[in-house]
C-alpha cells in the first residue's frame, strides 16, 4: 500500500522534467539534446501514470503506452537526421547547423 | 414622350458601360454596332421627339420627366430630371445626329487602333454627358454633364497616352477649364444660397422677381457663370488650352472641340439668359469677350501651319462670334450659328482627318499639295466646308448664319457699329485663312502622295455635312431674300426675341457690304498664296507672322505669372512635415525589421531558450493571478 | 512500501543529474538507462506491472540501446576534447533559474490538488488491454501507422548517396 501522497509523486515527475529541460538548454551535442528529450518524454508517461493508478482506470497505462510508442518513432527518426547532420557537417555541435538564418 | 426624353441620355451612358466592362472581349464590329449604334438610335429618338414637340407646339413650350431624388438633405433637394425645350432640342439634334456622323467616320479612321473599345467607350460617355448636360433641369445635374464632359474631353485628348506631349495637352485643355468651372459652382452657390432651389426654371423665375436689372447680386453670379462659359468655349482669357487639344484623333477633335463640348458655354448662356438680362454690364462684356475673341483667333489662324490649328482657331474664332450674338441679345441666331457651325466644323475636322490619315500624319500643310486631283470627294466637301466657314453669299449656309448675326451685332438694342466693324473684319479674316488653307493643301504641287483613298464609311459622313452646311442655311432666309423664320421660330418659345432698334441703313446695305467683304477675302487669299505666293513669302518669316502663331503669346504669358510660380512654390515645399512623415514611416519599418531580425539567428539553442522563457513567463504570470 | 519509494525516486534523480552532466556519451547513456529502471520500479510500486515491464522492454532495451549504437558509430570519442570546451559550469546558470523558477511554479500549482491515493487495486494487463482493443482501437490503429511511418522515414533516411564531386571542385 502506497501512500505517498499524490502532490510528491507529481513533483518527483516534474524535478524530472525540469532536468531533462535543463539538459536540452545546456548541452551543446545533440546526441545529448536528444536524451535530455527522452528524459522529458519519460516523466510525461510517468505523470499518466500516476493519474491513472489515482482514479484506478486503465488510461493511464494505456496513454503511456502511446506516449512510448511516438517516443520509439521520434527516436529512430531524431538520429536518423542526426546520421545525416554528422555526414554533412561533420561535428555534432549544435550552434553548426545555423544556415536557416536571416 | 417623356420614356423618350429620358432615355435620350441613358442609351449612350449604356452603351459606355458595355463597352467599357466587356469591350474587350468583343470584337471589332461589335463595338461598332454598340458605339456606333447607341447614337445612332438616339439620333433617331430625338427626331421622333423632336416631330413630337413641334406638333404640340404652340400649347406645350416645354416637357420635363422627374427620374429620381439625388441629393435630399435639409433643404438641398437636387433630383435627376430632364426637360426638353426648344433649346435642348435645338441642341440635343445636333449633337446625336453629327455625333452619329462621326461615329460612323471612327470605325474607319480608328480601324487599325488598338485602343478602338476604348474610344467607343469614352466617346459614347462624351455623348452621353452632354445629352445630360443639354437636357438637364436641375443645374447640379448640368454641372454633373458639365465636369463629365471636361473628364471625357481630357480622356480622349489624351487618348494615344503614350505620346507624352498628348498627355500634357490633355491636363493643359482640363486645368484650364478647370479654372471655369470653379467660378461656376461658385455661382451656383450663390444662386442656391439666394433662391433655395436648384430646377433651373425655378431659378430662372425667382431671379427675375426678386433681382433688380444692375443689382452687384445679378451682376456677380452672371460674371461668374460667364467665367465657367469662357473655360468650356475656350474664350477669351482662356483659349490657350484649345489649339493644344488638337493632340487627339480628328474625331475627337471634330465632336468635341468644334460641335459640341466648346459650345457648351453657349448653351450655359442661352439657358441662364435672363441672369444675363438681369446684369448688362455682364452682357456687354459677353460681347466685348466674343468680339476681341474672334479678332485674335483670327489672327492667329492666319500664321498657323498645322491643318489642325488652323481649324482649332477658327472654332474658337466662330465661337467668338456665337458669343457676340449672345452679348447682343441675339439668342436665336447665336444658336442658329451654332448648328451651322456644327455642320461644317465637323466636316472640316472630319475631312482634315482624311487628309492626316491619308498622307501618313503628316499635319504641316506646307508638305501638303496637289490634293484636287488625288482625293476629289474630299477636296468638293471641303471646299464646301471652307467656303460656309467664310460665308460665301448665298449658297451657304455660313452666310445666313453669320449674317444674322453682323445685322444684329449692328442694330439690336444692346448693339453697336464697333461690334459690327470687328465682326465684318472677323469675317475678311476668316475668309482669307480659310481659302490660304485650301489653296496651300489641295492646289499646288503634290509634296506627299496620299498611301490609300478612303473608303465610304469615311466619305458618305462628309458629303452628308456637306449638303447640310449648304441646305442647312435654307430654314432662315431673312427678309429681304426670302423671309423664312423656320428656325427663330422654334427657338423664339424659350428665347426672347430680339430687341431692333431704329437705324438708318438698312438690312440689304450691310448683306451686301458683307457679302463683298467675303468675296474680297477669298480674293485675296487667291492672289496670294495660289497665283504670286511670293507675296505672303516674305509675311512668312516676319515677326508679326511669329506673334501670330503663338497665339499672341498667351501661353508664354501665363507661364510667367503662373506655372513658374506654381512650380517654384512646390520645389520649395519639398521637405515639409507630410514627407518627413511618409519617410519616417518607412524608416521605422526598416528599424524595427533590424531590430527583430536579430532574433532570427538560426540557432537552435536560442530558440529553446527563448521557449523556456516564455513558458517560464505565462506560468508564473497564471500562477501569480 | 512508501522507503522503496523514495530510495527509487532519489535514484532516478540522482543518476538522471548524472546523465545530463556528464561528459562521456556512453557513460551519460548508462546513467539514463539506470534512471529509466529506477523509474520502472516505481511504476511496479504504483500497482502497474505491465507499464513496469513495457518501460524495461522497450525504453531502456531498444530506445536506450538504438541511441548507444549510434553513439558508437558516431565514433564520439573524438568529440571529447570538444565537450571540455563547450561544457562550462557558467552554462548552467541561466537553465538553473528557469527550472527553478518553473519548480515553484509548479508547486504551487500543486499546492491545490487535494487527493490521496489509494493503490489497493492493481491494474491488471488484462484491464489494460481490454481497453486498448475496444475504447481505444482507433488510436492503436494509428500508432502501427505511426510506426510503419518512422520504420520508411528512418530507412530514406538513413541512407547517404556519395556525394560525387567533380574533380576540378574537390578542395585540396
Amino acid at each position: 500500500m502506497l501512500t505517498v501522497p499524490i502532490e510528491t509523486q507529481i513533483l518527483i515527475a516534474g524535478i524530472l522534467f525540469l532536468l531533462g529541460l535543463i539538459g536540452l538548454l545546456v548541452r551543446r551535442n545533440m546526441i545529448y539534446m536528444l536524451m535530455s528529450i527522452e528524459i522529458m518524454f519519460n516523466s510525461a508517461g510517468m505523470v499518466f501514470i500516476i493519474a491513472g493508478t489515482h482514479w484506478k482506470q486503465p488510461d493511464g497505462q494505456v496513454m503511456f503506452i502511446f506516449i512510448l510508442a511516438v517516443t520509439a518513432v521520434e527516436v529512430a527518426i531524431g538520429l536518423a537526421l542526426l546520421l545525416q547532420v554528422y555526414h554533412h557537417f561533420k561535428t555534432l555541435d549544435a550552434d553548426s547547423v545555423n544556415k536557416l538564418k536571416d | 414622350m417623356t420614356t423618350i426624353i429620358a432615355l435620350i441620355p441613358a442609351i449612350p451612358l449604356i452603351g459606355f458601360l458595355i463597352l467599357a466592362l466587356f469591350g474587350r472581349k468583343m470584337t471589332r464590329k461589335t463595338i461598332g454596332y454598340i458605339g456606333a449604334g447607341s447614337v445612332g438610335v438616339v439620333a433617331i429618338l430625338s427626331l421622333i421627339a423632336g416631330i413630337g414637340f413641334i406638333k404640340s407646339l404652340p400649347q406645350v413650350k416645354s416637357y420635363s420627366v422627374v427620374l429620381w431624388d439625388w441629393i435630399n438633405v435639409g433643404n438641398l433637394k437636387a433630383d435627376i430630371s430632364f426637360s426638353l425645350d426648344a433649346l435642348s432640342l435645338v441642341f440635343c439634334f445636333v449633337i446625336t445626329f453629327v455625333g452619329f456622323l462621326i461615329h460612323a467616320y471612327s470605325l474607319k479612321f480608328m480601324d487599325r487602333d488598338e485602343g478602338f473599345s476604348r474610344f467607343f467607350a469614352y466617346m459614347n460617355l462624351f455623348v452621353g454627358s452632354m445629352l445630360i448636360l443639354v437636357l438637364a433641369g436641375n443645374i447640379l445635374l448640368l454641372y454633373l454633364g458639365w465636369e463629365s464632359v471636361g473628364l471625357c474631353s481630357y480622356l480622349l485628348i489624351g487618348f494615344w497616352y503614350k505620346e507624352p506631349a498628348n498627355d500634357y495637352a490633355a491636363r493643359k485643355a482640363f486645368i484650364i477649364t478647370r479654372i471655369g468651372d470653379t467660378a461656376m459652382i461658385i455661382g451656383i452657390f450663390i444662386l442656391f444660397l439666394n433662391f433655395g432651389t436648384l430646377n433651373i426654371n425655378e431659378l430662372m423665375h425667382k431671379a427675375s422677381l426678386k433681382w433688380g436689372t444692375g443689382s452687384s447680386i445679378a451682376v456677380l453670379t452672371a460674371a461668374l457663370l460667364l467665367g465657367g462659359a469662357l473655360g468650356k468655349s475656350a474664350q477669351l482669357p482662356l483659349q490657350t488650352w484649345l489649339p493644344d487639344a488638337m493632340a487627339g484623333p480628328s474625331p475627337v477633335s471634330a465632336l468635341i472641340h468644334a460641335a459640341t463640348m466648346v459650345t457648351a458655354g453657349v448653351y450655359l448662356i442661352a439657358r441662364t439668359h435672363v441672369l444675363f438680362s438681369l446684369a448688362p454690364i455682364v452682357q456687354s462684356a459677353i460681347a466685348i469677350i466674343g468680339a476681341l475673341t474672334l479678332l485674335i483667333a483670327g489672327f492667329s489662324a492666319l500664321a498657323q501651319h498645322d491643318l489642325k490649328r488652323i481649324l482649332a482657331y477658327s472654332t474658337i474664332s466662330q465661337i467668338g462670334y456665337m458669343f457676340l450674338a449672345l452679348g447682343v441679345g441675339a439668342w436665336s441666331a447665336a444658336v442658329f450659328h451654332f448648328m451651322i457651325h456644327a455642320f461644317f466644323k465637323a466636316l472640316l475636322f472630319l475631312g482634315a482627318g482624311v487628309v492626316i490619315i491619308v498622307l501618313n500624319e503628316e499635319h504641316d500643310i506646307f508638305r501638303m499639295g496637289g490634293l484636287r486631283k488625288k482625293l476629289p470627294v474630299v477636296f468638293m466637301t471641303f471646299l464646301i466646308g471652307s467656303a460656309s466657314l467664310s460665308a460665301l453669299p448665298l449658297v451657304t449656309a455660313g452666310f445666313y448664319s453669320k449674317d444674322q448675326i453682323l445685322w444684329y451685332a449692328f442694330s439690336s438694342r444692346e448693339g453697336s457699329t464697333v461690334l459690327w466693324i470687328a465682326g465684318i473684319m472677323g469675317a475678311f479674316l476668316t475668309a482669307i485663312y480659310s481659302f490660304r488653307m485650301i489653296f496651300i493643301t489641295f492646289y499646288g504641287e503634290s509634296k506627299t502622295q496620299p498611301s490609300f483613298q478612303p473608303g465610304k464609311l469615311m466619305t458618305i459622313p462628309l458629303i452628308i455635312l456637306a449638303i447640310l452646311s449648304v441646305a442647312g442655311g435654307f430654314i432662315e432666309l431673312p427678309e429681304s431674300i426670302g423671309n423664312i423664320h423656320l428656325f427663330s421660330d422654334l427657338v423664339d418659345n424659350t428665347l426672347p426675341a430680339v430687341v431692333i432698334k431704329k437705324t438708318g441703313l438698312s438690312e440689304i446695305l450691310l448683306q451686301s457690304f458683307s457679302a463683298i467683304i467675303a468675296l474680297a477675302g477669298i480674293y485675296l487669299a487667291y492672289l496670294i498664296y495660289y497665283k504670286k505666293p511670293a507675296l505672303s513669302e516674305s509675311f512668312n518669316h516676319s515677326k508679326l507672322n511669329k506673334f501670330f502663331e503663338k497665339g499672341w503669346g498667351f501661353d508664354r504669358l501665363y507661364d510667367i505669372l503662373f506655372v513658374k510660380p506654381a512650380v517654384w512654390l512646390s520645389e520649395i515645399d519639398k521637405d515639409d512635415i507630410f514627407d518627413w512623415m511618409n519617410i519616417g514611416i518607412s524608416k521605422l519599418a526598416l528599424f524595427s525589421n533590424r531590430l527583430l531580425s536579430v532574433t532570427q539567428n538560426g540557432k537552435l539553442r536560442w530558440y529553446l531558450m527563448s521557449v523556456s522563457i516564455g513558458i517560464a513567463l505565462i506560468l508564473s504570470y497564471m500562477i501569480l493571478k | 512500501m512508501n522507503i522503496f519509494y523514495y530510495i527509487a525516486a532519489a535514484v532516478a534523480m540522482i543518476s538522471t543529474i548524472m546523465a545530463i552532466s556528464g561528459r562521456n556519451a556512453i557513460h551519460s547513456l548508462l546513467y539514463l538507462i539506470l534512471s529509466l529502471l529506477a523509474v520502472s520500479v516505481i511504476f511496479y510500486l504504483l500497482n502497474a506491472p505491465f507499464i513496469a515491464a513495457l518501460e524495461v522492454i522497450i525504453y531502456a532495451g531498444a530506445i536506450m540501446v538504438l541511441f548507444i549504437f549510434v553513439t558508437m558509430m558516431l565514433n564520439i570519442g573524438i568529440e571529447r576534447k570538444m565537450e571540455k570546451k563547450w561544457l562550462n559550469p557558467r552554462m548552467w546558470i541561466v537553465p538553473s533559474i528557469l527550472a527553478a523558477i518553473l519548480l515553484i511554479d509548479f508547486i504551487i500549482a500543486l499546492k491545490n490538488v487535494k487527493a490521496s491515493p489509494s493503490t489497493d487495486q492493481a491494474i491488471l494487463p488484462k484491464q489494460v488491454g481490454i481497453s486498448l482493443f475496444s475504447t481505444y482501437l482507433l488510436a492503436v490503429e494509428i500508432a502501427g501507422i505511426l510506426l510503419m511511418a518512422g520504420v520508411i522515414g528512418a530507412y530514406h533516411l538513413g541512407s547517404q548517396k556519395k556525394k560525387v564531386t567533380h574533380r576540378y571542385l574537390v578542395k585540396k
